[in-house]
């Protein structure tokens, strides 16, 4: 690969036309003065529309409703008035636990790998992705709650010092769930926060009243000098690198959960790079999902969201929906070709059991529209189309959790306990409530944190330099860190 | 201490499925010995029923000559039980004493792991609190030797471990070790066709390791390596043969 370094603005080289597109597309190359980017960005977080308050009384009310009353019901008289029952024990519960870590492991994947491979198209979205994480952590982490019988008693799975010396059991794969996902809050939320003190720091230098109290303590007395960037950087370095192999083994575990078990269709070796994908696949749709819709919503931020994004990002769920289509079909084969009757039976009731549409949706939307659609440029460049595109292809992430967990469980090894499995309303109600959840969380949150790291995107305006690869003309900051 | 080591028992049950009549008395002997909540016909309808035994009906041979077969599965007491790693709060758990899988209904958070990862489906889950719904003089029926479990827990055969122990103290009492056949759960004590066998297998001359050595033996789902201590006979033939 040919790469020649020009430490030359576009505009000397290039055709004109191409400089214009370029101009059009690229963030780093239609800078705008620091002054202007900073205003843009505290404008998006001050302007509310009536629209904005409606959607957030209604999706509290929501979250009442759906999650915590339906919930606290739940409490009340029992967790029988879900649809589990008995060779089926794990539900739409664990099914929306593993999404909700899905999508919130992207977050933190998109954010970190590329800024691992110093992906400049990475810089005015990343923020956005981190919190994607956070707050899909938020929602699927009250799922191992949620499902308990006895959820009052849910500090047992802690490992905290009793006066009975008993402690959790270390061989189970729902401690290490417990601790993986702990972890993994910590620090991708340690990794939110970094980057957020330059722009917490520009925010309080803006704001009056009780902002200006919040952001101070948040800045963390950021004054922007000299050491203060250079530990910055090294310290979102460390995490950047250090957070991949974290986001890596905790939806390992997550997999563990169902692989270290000895059910037929669970017990698969690829079940950990299995899961990895899926959550890869499902999160970076979800931030494709999320963007369009900032993007559409939230002031400004047109200027920041380009078409170049989602071309870029759904480039990145093209090359993951083959990579899920390669691991899906390594799982069928590699199970057929064991020959083991039970995983036999399982796989094919699948794809001809009374569930099956769940099977087909889930081939359907995983792997049919991304290949037919992410193909062209044109539709990567359309945000109505890759937001339903994204969305669609969570739904069939959705549907391949569903399939492995209670379309998998109903069918083992004594067929006289073969049973069907429909979600009940309480269980529709609650997963439903963290989705409202998530999205009031993010509602708030955009009004409440610079959604764009303003000095991300400034410093690539800035001090970018114009790389050729093969034919294409990218922007690159190499040099600066 | 030396004296309890001699006297560990290392329980074990057959079951004899050419002997096996299909008539549920088992199941119902159970239900009474360990209060077992009767959960109502809609929940069992919905398969939510408790019973710590059940008799697989299944059918044998090509239509029109079909058979029904009986197959009374309980908890298979594993030596290597897949329901023990996944607790993560050790609510099912080895005892040392009687060398069976029991749960722990207090320490039971609820996770339904164990029952998930159970590959006879042995479990059963306390959806409701079904044993305080029982009205008034109805409750008289309840076993004072066997907690009763509220909603949220896992539960399953124990081999009336209450029976194991109230043999051994009397026993013990009496100055004297167990003599085989002193100790049966209830349900080989209801069976009509005595076709389930209960006792220590660590002696060889019990009855139950004597029909746990016969050829017609053979223990569900062997290939999984979870060492059951209930061993089946099927195959026709003479008794022990």
């Amino acid at each position: 690969m040919a790469v020649e370094t020009q430490p030359v603005s576009p505009a000397l080289n290039q055709p004109a036309r191409e400089e214009e597109e370029a101009l059009r597309e690229q963030l780093m190359f239609d800078p705008r003065p620091r002054e202007e980017l900073n205003r843009m960005v505290m404008e998006s977080m001050y302007s509310t529309s009536p629209r904005y308050w409606v959607a957030v009384g209604v999706l509290t009310a929501l979250v009442l409703v759906c999650l915590v009353g339906m919930w606290g019901y739940m409490i009340f008289t029992g967790i029988g008035i879900a649809g589990i029952r008995k060779p089926i024990y794990w539900g739409v519960f664990i099914v929306t636990f593993v999404f909700w870590i899905g999508i919130s492991h992207a977050g933190t994947f998109v954010s970190a790998i590329l800024r691992v491979f110093k992906a400049e198209f990475r810089r005015p979205f990343t923020r956005a992705a981190e919190l994607m994480t956070t707050f899909g952590l938020a929602a699927g982490a009250l799922y191992p709650l949620i499902h308990l019988g006895r959820v009052w008693v849910f500090y047992w799975m802690i490992p905290y010092p009793n006066a009975r010396w008993l402690w959790p059991n270390f061989r189970s794969p729902l401690v290490w769930d417990f601790l993986a996902i702990t972890t993994y809050l910590l620090s991708s939320t340690i990794y939110l926060y970094l980057p957020l003190l330059p722009d917490l720091a520009m925010a309080r230098d803006r704001t009056q009243g009780w902002r200006h109290a919040v952001y101070k303590a948040l800045a963390l007395g950021w004054r922007g000098t000299e050491a203060e960037w250079f530990r910055l950087r090294k310290a979102i370095n460390i995490f950047a690198f250090a957070i991949i192999p974290v986001m890596f083994s905790v939806h390992t575990i997550v997999s563990w959960d169902f692989a270290v078990g000895q059910v037929g269709g669970w017990n698969s070796t690829i079940f950990g790079p299995y899961f990895i994908i899926g959550a890869i696949l499902s999160g970076v749709s979800a931030v494709i999902t999320i963007l369009v819709i900032l993007r559409a919503t939230l002031k400004h931020m047109d200027y920041f969201i380009r078409p170049e994004h989602l071309d870029a990002l759904g480039k990145l769920v093209l090359v993951f929906s083959m990579a899920w289509a390669y691991f899906f079909f390594n799982d069928y084969l590699v199970s057929w070709y064991g020959g083991y009757e039970v995983t036999r039976r399982i796989l094919t009731l699948h794809a001809t059991g009374p569930t099956a549409w769940v099977w087909y949706c889930m081939l359907f939307f995983n792997v049919v529209i991304p290949w037919l659609t992410l193909w062209s440029r044109k539709i990567r460049r359309t945000p109505w189309a890759m937001f339903i595109i994204t969305v669609l292809i969570n739904v069939g992430m959705y549907f391949e959790r569903y399939t492995i967990i209670p379309m998998t469980l109903g069918h083992q090894r004594f067929p006289f306990d073969w049973g069907e499995y429909s979600p009940r309303l309480p269980e529709i109600s609650i997963a439903f409530g963290t989705l409202c959840l998530f999205i009031l969380l993010y509602l708030l949150a955009s009004r409440l944190i610079p959604l764009v790291p303003v000095w991300e995107v400034r410093e690539g305006q800035e001090a970018h330099k114009v790389v050729k690869v093969g034919k294409t003309v990218v922007p690159s900051v190499s040099e600066l860190e | 201490m030396a004296e309890q080591q001699e006297t560990r028992e290392r329980w074990g049950m057959v079951v004899d499925l050419d002997l096996c009549t299909g008539c549920n008395a088992c199941v119902t002997a159970c239900a009474m010995e360990n209060n077992i909540p009767w959960v109502g016909e809609e929940e069992a309808g919905y398969g939510r029923n408790m019973f710590w035994i059940r008799v697989q009906r299944t059918w044998e041979g090509e239509y029109p000559e079909v058979s029904p077969a009986y197959q009374p599965v309980m908890c298979q007491q594993c030596g290597r039980a897949p329901c023990e790693p996944v607790c993560p709060v050790f609510a099912t758990v080895h005892s040392e004493e009687e060398q069976i899988n029991l749960q722990v209904y207090n320490r039971c958070i609820g996770t339904r792991y164990c029952a998930n990862n159970c590959p006879y489906t042995a479990r059963s889950f306390n959806w409701y609190d079904y044993t305080y719904q029982i009205p008034a003089p109805m409750n008289y029926y309840l076993n004072p030797n066997v907690t009763v479990r509220r909603r949220g827990v896992m539960e399953k055969c124990t081999f009336c471990v209450q029976r194991i122990r109230a043999g051994q103290e009397q026993a013990k009492a009496a100055g004297r070790t167990l003599q085989d056949g002193e100790v049966i759960p209830a349900c080989a004590q209801a069976c009509p066709a005595d076709a389930i066998i209960f006792g220590d297998l660590s002696d060889p001359e019990s009855r139950v390791s004597k029909a746990a050595r016969s050829q017609r033996g053979t223990t569900l789902l062997e290939e999984l390596g979870t060492q059951p201590k209930v061993t089946y006979l099927k195959g026709g033939g003479y008794y022990g043969g």
